[in-house]
C-alpha cells in the first residue's frame, strides 16, 4: 500500500497534485479550522480572568449539569435499544428487515425543530395528553422530561446504526459455538458478543453522546428557556449571545468545542483500534465479499 | 436474500427460514425494538400528520401557500441545494486528496473532516457569524469587495456548507479506496489522457457515491436550524428558513400553522430519504454483481 502510494507520488509529482492539495487544505482551513479557532479566540478576547468568570457563573454551571444529566439518561436508553435492534437485525433473517432499518434511520431525516414540535403536539397543554398531564400536575414540555425525550428522538439511530454493520460482520459462528458448548443465552451475550462488539459499541456511544450534548434545535423548542432550570449548554450559549454577552457566550461555547475535539480524538482512537469502523457500511459488505471468494 | 428453499408455505410467523434459529433472543430483541421505535419515533411523528388532518385541508393549503411560508421553503431548499453542490465539488476534492496523495498531517486533516458532526450547531453558528460579520476576520476582508455574507442568504449557504461537509467526503472515501488503480493505468497505457481517464473511468464508478453524499448533505441542510439562525439575519421573505418559521409560529401558539409547514418538510425529506435508500441498494447490487 505504502509502496504503491510512493510510486504514484513520484509518477505524479506534478504541479496539479500540489494545487489540488493546496485547494483542499484551503477549503478545510476556511470552513473548519477558522471557525474552531474563532471560538477560542473570542472566548479569551477579554483575558483569562473574564473567561474563568464566565464559565464559573452559576447559570453556566446549571447548564453544564443539565446537559450532562440529559446525556446520561438519553444515551443509555439508545444504547439498550441499539444493542437489541442490532441483535435482531444482524443475527436473524425476517421479513421487513430493510423497512425496519429505514425506519430506524427516520429521525435523521427529521428536522430537529420538528422533533421538538412533535413532543409539544403530544404533551403540550393543547396536546393529545395535555389534559391528562395537567390534571396530574406532570410537566413534560418546557421541563426536563421534554428535553430528554427530544434528545432521545434526535440521537435515536446513532448507536443502532453503528452496531448493525459491526454485528453483521461478526456473523453468528462465535455465538453458536458458545451455545453448543453449553452457555446460556445471556452468558453468550456477555462473554462472547459484547467483547466482540466493544469498539463498535464505544464508537456509537461516543457519537450519540456528542450529538446529545450538542443538540440545539429540538431542545430549544421543548425547553421553554428557563434559566438555571431548563437551559442546556447550547441554549445557554444562545441566550448569552442574544444578550450581546459575547465573551461569556464564546466561553461556554469553547467548552462544547473542547467536547467536540475530545470526541474527534476518541473517534480517531477507535478507528485506529478497528479501522473498519470509519466506514461502518463496509464491514458487512467486506464480509459478503470474503464469503463469495 | 431469498434462499431457494424458503418457498415452503408456512402460516405462522415463527420459523420462516429453514435453517433453525439456534441463537436465542429473537422475539425479545425484535419485540423491544418495535415497541421502542413505535413509542419514541413512529407514534410521535404520526401526531404531526393527525394534527394537520385535524385542522382541515383548506386551512392546511392556506398556510402552506402563504407568501412568507413559500419564501421560507424556497430559501431552505434553495440554500441547501447550493450548499450540497459546493460540498460535492470540494468534498470530492478533499476525498481525492486524502485517498490518493500523502502530505504532512494527513491523519489530522482526515480526523478534522468530522468536526461538523461533533461540533454543536449553535457553536458553529456563532463562530461562523463572528467570522463573517462585517467586522469579523473574513467579513472585513469580504466587505472591501462589496460582499456581505452574514445576515444575508449567502450566510445561510456558508452555514449549510459547514454542516454538510463530512457527508460527501465520507461517502466517497471508501469507494475511492476500492477503485482499482490498474484500470486507470490500463486507460493510460491505452493512450487516454489524464482527463479522459478521469471522465470515462473514474467518474462513472464514483457517481452513485457522489449522488448519495449530495443527497445526505442536502437532507441534513434542509432541516438545519442551530447553525443558521445566528448568521441568517432572519428577515421574513428574505433570510428566514422554514424551520425558523415553524419556531416562530409555535411561539405565537399557532400550532396548526407550525404543523402544516412541518408536514410539507417531512414529506419532502422522507421522499428524499427513500430515494437515497433506493439509490444505495441499487449501487450496492451493481457493485456486488461485478
Amino acid at each position: 500500500m505504502a509502496a504503491a502510494e510512493a510510486r504514484i507520488d513520484v509518477r505524479r509529482a506534478a504541479p496539479g497534485r500540489l494545487l489540488l492539495i493546496a485547494a483542499a487544505l484551503l477549503f478545510l482551513g476556511l470552513f473548519l479550522v477558522l471557525p474552531l479557532l474563532a471560538v477560542f479566540v473570542q472566548a479569551l478576547a477579554k483575558g483569562v480572568s473574564a473567561y474563568v468568570a464566565a464559565i464559573s457563573d452559576p447559570m453556566a454551571w446549571a447548564a453544564v449539569k443539565l446537559t450532562l444529566t440529559v446525556a446520561a439518561i438519553a444515551v443509555p436508553f439508545n444504547l439498550v435499544f441499539g444493542v437489541a435492534a442490532a441483535w435482531a437485525i444482524a443475527k436473524f433473517e425476517f421479513r421487513g428487515k430493510n423497512t425496519l432499518i429505514t425506519l430506524i434511520d427516520l429521525p435523521f431525516a427529521v428536522s430537529p425543530v420538528i422533533a421538538g414540535l412533535i413532543f409539544i403536539l403530544l404533551f403540550g397543554s393543547h396536546g393529545w395528553f395535555g389534559g391528562y398531564l395537567k390534571a396530574h400536575h406532570i410537566r413534560v414540555v418546557f421541563a426536563v422530561p421534554g428535553i430528554v425525550l427530544a434528545t432521545i428522538f434526535v440521537t435515536f439511530p446513532f448507536i443502532a446504526r453503528e452496531l448493525i454493520p459491526v454485528m453483521q460482520a461478526q456473523g453468528k459462528d462465535d455465538e453458536e459455538s458458545a451455545l453448543s458448548l453449553g452457555a446460556t443465552g445471556w452468558q453468550t451475550f456477555w462473554r462472547v458478543t459484547l467483547p466482540n462488539i466493544r469498539w463498535g459499541l464505544m464508537y456509537g456511544v461516543l457519537l450519540c453522546n456528542a450529538r446529545a450534548m450538542g443538540e440545539f434545535g429540538a431542545v430549544s423548542v421543548v425547553s421553554g428557556h428557563v434559566r438555571g432550570l431548563t437551559n442546556t449548554m447550547p441554549l445557554h450559549v444562545e441566550i448569552l449571545y442574544n444578550e450581546y454577552n459575547y465573551t461569556a457566550a464564546f466561553a461556554v461555547a469553547s467548552l462544547l468545542a473542547l467536547l467536540a475535539l475530545l470526541t474527534l480524538v476518541g473517534k480517531s482512537f477507535l478507528e485506529w483500534r478497528q479501522p473498519e469502523l470509519k466506514h461502518a457500511a463496509r464491514l458487512a459488505h467486506d464480509r459478503t465479499r470474503r464469503e463469495k471468494t | 436474500m431469498a434462499t431457494p428453499v424458503a418457498a415452503v408455505e408456512v402460516k405462522e410467523p415463527t420459523p420462516r427460514r429453514l435453517p433453525q434459529r439456534v441463537l436465542p433472543g429473537f422475539g425479545l430483541t425484535l419485540g423491544y425494538t418495535m415497541v421502542y421505535l413505535s413509542l419514541i419515533v413512529l407514534i410521535p411523528l404520526s401526531a404531526v400528520f393527525f394534527r394537520s388532518l385535524g385542522s382541515g385541508w383548506g386551512h392546511f393549503w392556506d398556510v402552506v401557500t402563504a407568501p412568507r411560508v413559500v419564501a421560507s421553503l424556497r430559501l431552505s431548499f434553495g440554500a441547501s441545494l447550493t450548499a450540497a453542490l459546493i460540498n460535492v465539488i470540494f468534498g470530492f476534492m478533499v476525498a481525492w486528496v486524502l485517498v490518493r496523495y500523502s502530505f504532512p498531517f494527513k491523519r489530522l486533516v482526515d480526523a478534522m473532516v468530522d468536526l461538523p458532526f461533533a461540533l454543536p450547531t449553535a457553536v458553529a453558528g456563532i463562530a461562523l457569524t463572528a467570522l463573517y460579520a462585517p467586522n469579523g476576520w473574513l467579513g472585513i476582508w469580504l466587505k472591501s469587495f462589496g460582499i456581505s455574507v452574514a445576515f444575508t442568504p449567502l450566510g445561510i449557504v456558508v452555514a449549510l456548507t459547514f454542516i454538510g461537509l463530512p457527508f460527501v467526503v465520507r461517502t466517497l472515501q471508501p469507494v475511492l479506496e476500492d477503485l482499482d488503480r490498474e484500470v486507470e493505468q490500463a486507460a493510460a497505457t491505452l493512450g487516454a489522457s489524464a482527463l479522459q481517464a478521469f471522465a470515462r473511468v473514474i467518474l462513472p464508478a464514483l457517481w452513485p457515491a457522489l449522488l448519495t453524499g449530495f443527497a445526505l448533505a442536502f437532507a441534513r441542510a434542509v432541516g438545519e436550524y442551530g447553525s443558521v439562525i445566528f448568521i441568517a439575519g432572519n428577515m421574513p421573505m428574505k433570510s428566514e428558513i422554514a424551520p425558523l418559521l415553524i419556531v416562530t409560529k409555535l411561539e405565537q401558539y399557532d400550532y396548526a400553522g407550525a404543523t402544516a409547514i412541518a408536514v410539507v418538510m417531512l414529506v419532502l425529506s422522507f421522499a428524499l430519504m427513500f430515494g437515497i435508500n433506493a439509490l444505495q441498494n441499487w449501487a450496492l447490487s451493481r457493485h456486488g454483481g461485478r
